[in-house]
């Protein structure tokens, strides 16, 4: 690789750190992968093929396993439905949010909900502790010890 | 102060790595109040030695990634390309004013992460990257 080719790939690097970030800072605001891809200047399928490449998931799955995640912080206070929880994290379909919650954390968010509005946190069964102490970034449910 | 073991030992210095050393040199020193304490090296090889006014016994050091002669050139790249996308090193700092210390450095052009938060691990911060893509969390202290 020349000088200038290492330049402009770490320069790339930087970029996607960029998207990251915003999906960190922003995962509550309606953001979709077009708007993530013109803030950097590239197109939606270079992004998600570049995102993937390098962080091993799509902009889109990062972007739903943070609000997934933030879901579950706002399930567990219990003042909020499912469908304000799935507003407040920004995504604009409860039907698609459903799916991913389940598949990332092993249950409905409704069940979350009630299971941990039922029993306080010290006395959860540790299926649900597990889920509820451990970021998921990066795992699909059901998580295992091992993982 | 004596712990179990009967020994006194502190973080004394750390480091975090650098790209573009007077970018980083202006992002601690400038935005972020650290003063520089000792410059070695010159061009991209150089340590910057800072300490925060409020913490004199702690020193930072920027240093130049990867500058052991026994790191390959792949490796070098490889930590090169960890920098630049984001997952290479990290440092949290603590401040009384989270939201003083936000406006500051906000106001600049650096790239922000994450507003003014509580986190649901217990913690109300924001956080920012360096120049060199390092993460920069700061914690609100009492």
């Amino acid at each position: 690789m020349t000088r200038r080719a290492a330049e402009e790939h770490l320069a790339d690097l930087a970029l996607l750190r960029r998207v990251r970030d915003r999906i960190d800072r922003d995962h509550a605001q309606p953001l979709d992968v077009p708007a993530l891809a013109a803030g950097v200047g590239m197109s939606a399928g270079h992004l998600s093929r570049r995102f993937k490449e390098t962080y091993g998931e799509s902009p889109y799955s990062y972007l739903m396993t943070r609000r997934v995640e933030r879901a579950m912080a706002l399930l567990r206070r219990g003042d909020l439905s499912v469908t304000e929880v799935c507003f407040a994290v920004g995504s604009s379909s409860p039907g698609t949010f459903t799916t991913r919650f389940s598949e990332l954390v092993g249950m409905p968010p409704g069940e979350y909900r009630r299971r941990a509005r039922t029993a306080p946190a010290g006395e959860l069964p540790s299926c649900v502790t597990r889920q509820v102490d451990r970021p998921i970034r990066n795992r699909e449910a059901p998580p295992s010890p091992d993982v | 102060m004596s712990s179990v073991t009967g020994m006194d030992i502190r973080i004394h210095t750390t480091f975090l790595p650098h790209t573009r050393p007077e970018a980083s040199l202006a992002f601690y020193r400038d935005l972020l109040g650290f003063e520089l304490v000792q410059d070695v090296g010159s061009g991209e090889m150089r340590w910057l030695t800072l300490v925060s006014p409020s913490q004199p016994d702690v020193r930072l050091v920027l240093a130049p990634p990867a500058a052991d002669p026994g790191i390959s050139d792949d490796e070098r790249r490889t930590i090169t390309e960890l920098m630049a996308k984001g997952s290479y090193q990290s440092i949290i700092l603590a401040t009384s004013d989270l939201d003083a210390a936000f406006a500051r450095i906000a106001g600049a052009a650096v790239e922000v992460v994450s507003e003014p938060a509580e986190q649901p691990w217990g913690v109300r911060d924001c956080a920012f990257r360096d120049p060199a893509g390092n993460m920069v969390r700061i914690d609100e202290v009492g």
